[in-house]
């Protein structure tokens, strides 16, 4: 096998007259935790969908586990475990019934001692029998990990997998997939949180269909260069209010007490803070480093448009 | 006395405007659900067509042969005042009574008429001859209202030849003698007719219902993304989804069988294994009627509508509640489109 798991060149997927995801490459090496980052509705679903088979690219290709992506869907199912951003497993079955289906379809062997130890990962032996619509949140996102990894996939792809869950929950399954890539699986996962965001190894960043960013996450903050401005002191609404208007400022984000305003040119940023303080004297304004939080502000908030 | 309309008011707090609202609202939903919306429009249409033009319970152009032992004039003029009803539709003249006797078992026929040899003659004698006029009354209604109009068909016809040297045979009684033989339901039982039928109406619904939300309820419920990023083919969620339903179909023909043989007592007449063959095909279709459905429908709401499409259409236009034949030829190629219309000409002619 090489050691690159996803190698997709040029997937565009077009519904109707909109171009969901347009042009775009991914290479993943081998056991790498890829983070997946945009705004909603900026392809990342239909991006992961194209890459596990489901939906067909109208252009582009590449190989997923070696498999063509476009010819042997079939092939990359089989050995990709999908977590959809909804619940997808049935509420009214049980949850050994749940994962006895899924073992099922991939026609594996040893059943029930599959579905044994994966109750016992799960910590759900005694709770087997209860129906799965009865789970929280946090448990039924843990059921649908143990779902998609009943088959031993080689490759993980997590849609937006902690959605809706307690933060405690959230760090157990980020303990699992650091747990499973050690052990070489290979995850793309999608999310909102920063928190998980810098637990990825590398970041691709999509925003209206297009990748924007893709490279190491400790590299990021480098690569865009965001400045950063902290203006602290009380009241700061009116000077969040003409930071916002500002020309230069890219970013305006509260930070606790403070609030911290970036941009990507110094110069028109210093100039916008400086006219603040000039304007409402009493607050303290101090450059800062832009850091990872800040950044993913800036991405998220969808301010890359004229990135490029 | 002024704080009585007050706490009226109070009582029936009603803001017109919330209820515009929702009234807004409401109808933004409805005109976004475009199938749900069509069949709305559609259903209203559907039934004034169906009851207004297809539906018939006097039923004409119903087809018989005519057996035809002799060639007389008396004969031929009933044959030419038969030709010209309305009720019946003359598809065959034979001399032969296998004939006559072979296109009324196939179901070609609904009527055979046969006009005895030495009818003239004997009527001139005054013997009072008689035509037989053999129906297949599995559905009473339908032979009935044909029945009566032979009867009349008759007696118009020869009451123009009754006369000079024959108008001794005009007084009534008539000088001849129409005898009816309703074959298959001798009584005119109308339960032999419904019972048996409601079998294929009661399958009809059930089976395309059930199936017709297999797909809809996966989709709405999110658990077809999983079912899809399985390596499960699509013909194998198919037949794994129908075939729990082909178990409950034959219950629910057990039933229906044995409520009819023992509690209607209605016999069961016609050949087992074709009737197995016939019930089994008929539940496949429906089912694989139903699950078209759950492939179109969006919703479990929008499935359940169709299946109304599909079942209206089933009760009226296959004969089960009005004579087939007495629909226009349009609704007639509807029906003959339903697997229920097929259905209930073999279980009739089982029971």
């Amino acid at each position: 096998m090489t050691d690159t798991v996803i190698d997709v060149r040029g997937l565009t997927k077009r519904f109707g007259d909109r171009t969901v995801v347009d042009q775009f490459d991914l290479k993943v090496p081998r056991g790498a935790i890829y983070g997946f980052l945009g705004p909603n509705g900026s392809g990342k679903t239909t991006t992961i969908r194209m890459v596990c088979g489901l939906l067909k690219p109208e252009s582009g290709e590449g190989e997923v586990l070696g498999f063509d992506v476009l010819k042997e869907s079939l092939k990359i199912k089989e050995r990709v475990g999908y977590m959809t951003q909804k619940f997808s497993l049935y509420e009214d079955l049980s949850i050994r019934e749940n994962l006895e289906f899924i073992s099922r379809l991939y026609g594996l062997d040893r059943r029930a001692e599959r579905v044994d130890q994966a109750l016992a990962d799960l910590g759900l032996s005694e709770r087997q029998a209860q129906l799965a619509g009865k789970l929280s949140g946090g448990w039924k996102q843990r059921l649908a990990l143990a779902a998609c990894m009943i088959h031993e996939p080689e490759l993980l792809l997590l849609d937006e997998p902690t959605a809706g869950v307690d933060p405690k929950a959230r760090r157990d399954f980020w303990d699992a997939i650091r747990r499973y890539s050690a052990q070489g699986v290979t995850t793309l996962v999608s999310t909102h949180y920063m928190d998980e965001a810098v637990q990825c190894d590398s970041i691709a960043y999509i925003a209206y269909g297009k990748k924007l960013i893709d490279s190491p996450t400790a590299e990021i903050p480098k690569q865009i260069g965001l400045y950063g401005w902290s203006i602290a002191g009380r009241p700061l609404m009116r000077a969040q209010e003409m930071l916002e208007a500002s020309p230069g400022v890219d970013l305006v984000a509260r930070f606790g007490a403070e609030i911290h305003a970036c941009g990507k040119d110094p110069a028109a940023l210093e100039r916008a803070v400086g006219a603040v303080k000039a304007a409402e004297p009493h607050v303290d304004i101090t450059p800062i480093e832009a850091g990872f939080e800040e950044i993913f502000i800036y991405l998220m908030s969808g301010a890359m448009d004229n990135f490029q | 006395m002024t704080t009585a309309p007050h706490s009226l008011s109070k009582l029936i707090d009603l803001s017109w405007a919330r209820v515009f609202a929702v009234f807004l609202k409401e109808l933004v939903q409805m005109r976004r659900d475009r199938p749900t919306f069509a069949i709305m429009i559609m259903m209203p249409v559907m039934q004034l067509v169906l009851f207004g033009y297809a539906i018939n319970t006097d039923p004409r152009h119903m087809p018989a042969v005519v057996e035809m032992r002799e060639d007389g004039p008396l004969t031929r003029s009933f044959l030419a005042s038969l030709a010209q009803s309305t009720y019946v539709d003359v598809i065959a003249i034979t001399p032969r009574a296998e004939d006559g006797e072979a296109m009324i078992r196939s179901g070609q026929a609904t009527f055979l008429i046969s006009i005895p040899e030495g009818f003239e003659r004997r009527l001139v004698r005054g013997e009072r001859p008689q035509i037989l006029i053999a129906a297949d009354a599995s559905d009473p209604v339908a032979a009935g209202g044909a029945i009566a109009a032979i009867q009349q068909v008759a007696a118009q016809a020869f009451a123009p030849e009754f006369q000079g040297s024959l108008s001794f045979l005009a007084p009534l009684p008539a000088p001849y003698e129409i005898v009816v033989h309703r074959r298959y339901n001798p009584a005119g039982v109308t339960a032999f007719n419904i019972v048996p039928a409601l079998l294929g109406v009661i399958l009809t619904m059930t089976m395309v219902m059930i199936t017709s939300i297999a797909l809809t309820r996966e989709t709405e419920r999110g658990t077809m993304e999983n079912l899809l990023a399985t390596p499960v083919r699509p013909l194998e969620v198919m037949i794994g989804k129908t075939t729990p339903y082909v178990f409950v179909g034959a219950v629910q023909v057990a039933i229906v069988l044995a409520v009819a043989m023992l509690l209607f007592r209605i016999p069961f007449t016609g050949s087992f294994l074709a009737f197995l063959i016939a019930v089994t095909l008929f539940i496949l279709a429906n089912l694989m009627l139903g699950y078209l459905i759950s492939t179109v429908a969006r919703t479990q709401m929008q499935a359940m509508q169709m299946t109304f499409f599909i079942f209206l259409p089933s009760i009226l236009l296959s004969g089960f509640m009005f004579p087939f034949r007495a629909m226009p030829l349009w609704a007639q190629v509807i029906g003959e489109a339903l697997p229920i219309t097929h259905f209930l000409r073999i279980v009739r002619r089982s029971f």
